[in-house]
């Protein structure tokens, strides 16, 4: 069944078309990867499907209704959550109360501070120490954490490995796998191509605000994503779906 | 003996400044916008009560309303003003409540002329405590002080304590990002407009009590509370310090007009100006030292 659908949707900065008529559907419990070069629309695909972002055109429909004017704070309340990039902490806040602060206005459901600390055991030591003085990996469970915390039945990760120390994303990517084997439903963006395929089970690959390549994880070859990523054989790609 | 006392009457003085600064700190903290109508809602607070006092209520009790209803109208003040400002830019608040600043005091003029006024509280206008031969203190002074550090107590614990609180902390640092974990930074803001406004009706009834006032005596207020802000570093309880700072360099300014050792410039107030004026440069200074060592150290390191 479709949870979040993506329809015909377009999205400006001023004179920039950042999304262009963008169509892309997820089923409750898949993982789709998003991959394409820097400037081809994923963060802003992402900030629109959470509200950040207003589109000029096009639908989001959650669980089959319409959200494309439902602003930001509601969304989290109907389950979507955003782990945005560069992961925007609250620096003067703690740990602890970066997390219940997201407690506050989410879903009620299965996440408190205490099984963020069980996924995360590197912030247990942190509770109290402001997010500002942590270090990235720490930062991006504390990020990651905070969005759990609204208890999402979509989570959206923007470039969660960015910045961050190759030990750091391997424990990101593990607790990401429990996540993804717990049902979560989630929407990554990731630049690296290989953890890419072997998280997802779809993946869709931008290019200048369109979706130009998608398919199931299992299908697709480097070669194939990687030519669509750069655009080398535009038009003879798979194109975006109807 | 006599400069003890004015120390003392400063530091008094203190607790209304820190009433009066805490809405002005809370508006730029919060929501970045510097309301220049500060002082003239305080006023516009003053009449408030003054109304209800001339029917007869009395004056904390007409407190009691009047805080509320300012509240009320703070939030339609954030709805109709502060947020269509906002949209367009950093200045454009800055003009408006300037604005706003006008068209309060050309109505509170129109209703109620350009009499000086005072409320009246009774004999605690004048009640005081004798302390030394030297020193007595007013019970009012000594109340409003009471009531400044209970009223930034109470905004520290609201910010630090409560679930609403740490919304407000965490929208003031990255509204976008606060409505992405689910805060509706909207109402953080008309909230936080309502704490200010009915703190600056309780700093404009305080004065309504100390002294008298009439429709333009917002922009002085405005001025005192802008300077017990910056003096006091743009935090909380920075408005305290700034504000007994302030008081006490106005005391002192006046008793050394008093002496005829300065001359009388802006009745003594001037001192605070001084001080203020000499915070600021220290500010600039240091910031200024700052920025070269930054820029030496990166030289250093590249050479």
């Amino acid at each position: 069944m479709t949870l979040l659908a993506v329809e015909n949707l377009d999205a400006r900065h001023g004179l920039l078309q950042a999304v262009r008529e963008v169509s892309l559907s997820m089923s409750e419990g898949e993982t789709l990867a998003l991959v394409g070069a820097n400037g081809a629309g994923k963060t802003t695909l992402l900030r629109t499907i959470a509200g950040a972002h207003r589109p000029v055109s096009g639908r989001v429909v959650f669980d089959g209704r319409d959200i494309t004017r439902m602003s930001a704070h509601k969304r989290v309340r109907e389950g979507i959550a955003l782990v945005p990039e560069g992961r925007r902490l609250f620096a003067n806040l703690t740990v602890e109360e970066n997390l219940s602060l997201a407690a506050r206005a989410g879903r009620p459901g299965r996440w408190t501070v205490e099984r963020v600390m069980e996924t995360f055991p590197m912030l247990d030591p942190l509770r109290r120490r402001r997010a500002g003085r942590l270090s990235g990996g720490e930062q991006q469970a504390t990020a990651i954490g905070r969005a759990l915390m609204t208890n999402p039945r979509v989570l959206l990760l923007d470039e969660v490995s960015l910045g961050l120390a190759p030990v750091a994303v391997e424990g990101v990517y593990a607790s990401l796998r429990s996540l993804i084997e717990s049902g979560t439903t989630i929407l990554l963006v990731e630049q690296d191509l290989n953890r890419a395929l072997s998280v997802a089970n779809r993946v869709a690959c931008m290019l200048e605000g369109r979706i130009v390549l998608e398919g199931p994880a299992a299908e697709m070859t480097r070669e194939r994503v990687i030519e669509a990523y750069f655009g080398l054989r535009r038009g003879s790609t798979n194109g975006a779906p109807a | 003996m006599t400069w003890l006392n004015q120390v003392v009457q400063g530091v008094l003085l203190g607790g209304y400044y820190a009433i009066l600064a805490a809405g002005l700190a809370l508006l730029f903290g919060v929501m970045r916008i510097v309301n220049l109508a500060h002082g003239d809602l305080a006023i516009l607070g003053a009449y408030l009560t003054l109304v209800l006092t001339d029917h007869g209520v009395n004056a904390f009790v007409a407190l009691a309303v009047v805080l509320p209803v300012m509240g009320l109208a703070g939030v339609a003040l954030h709805r109709v003003v502060l947020e269509r400002s906002l949209r367009s830019g950093m200045l454009v608040p800055l003009l408006s409540t300037f604005g706003l600043a006008i068209v309060i005091q050309n109505l509170l003029f129109e209703k109620f002329g350009a009499d000086q006024r005072s409320i009246n509280i009774g004999s605690l206008a004048y009640d005081s405590w004798t302390i030394t031969s030297e020193i007595t203190v007013g019970k009012l002074p000594v109340l409003i002080l009471c009531v400044a550090i209970a009223v930034l107590l109470g905004l520290q614990l609201f910010l630090s304590k409560t679930s609403l609180g740490r919304a407000m902390r965490a929208t003031a640092e990255d509204p976008d990002t606060a409505e992405l974990v689910g805060v509706n930074s909207r109402a953080v803001y008309a909230l936080a407009t309502a704490l200010a406004l009915a703190t600056a009706a309780l700093a404009g009834t305080f004065l309504g009590m100390r002294q008298t006032f009439d429709p333009y005596a917002g922009p002085t207020q405005l001025i005192f509370a802008f300077e017990a802000v910056v003096i006091g570093g743009m935090t909380l309880w920075g408005t305290l310090v700034g504000g007994i700072v302030l008081g006490v360099a106005q005391t002192i300014g006046y008793q050394m007009v008093a002496e005829g050792w300065i001359k009388d410039v802006w009745g003594g107030a001037g001192a605070g100006d001084v001080v203020f004026l000499a915070v600021l440069a220290a500010r600039l200074i240091i910031a200024g030292v700052d920025a070269r060592g930054g820029v030496a150290a990166v030289l250093g390191r590249a050479t």
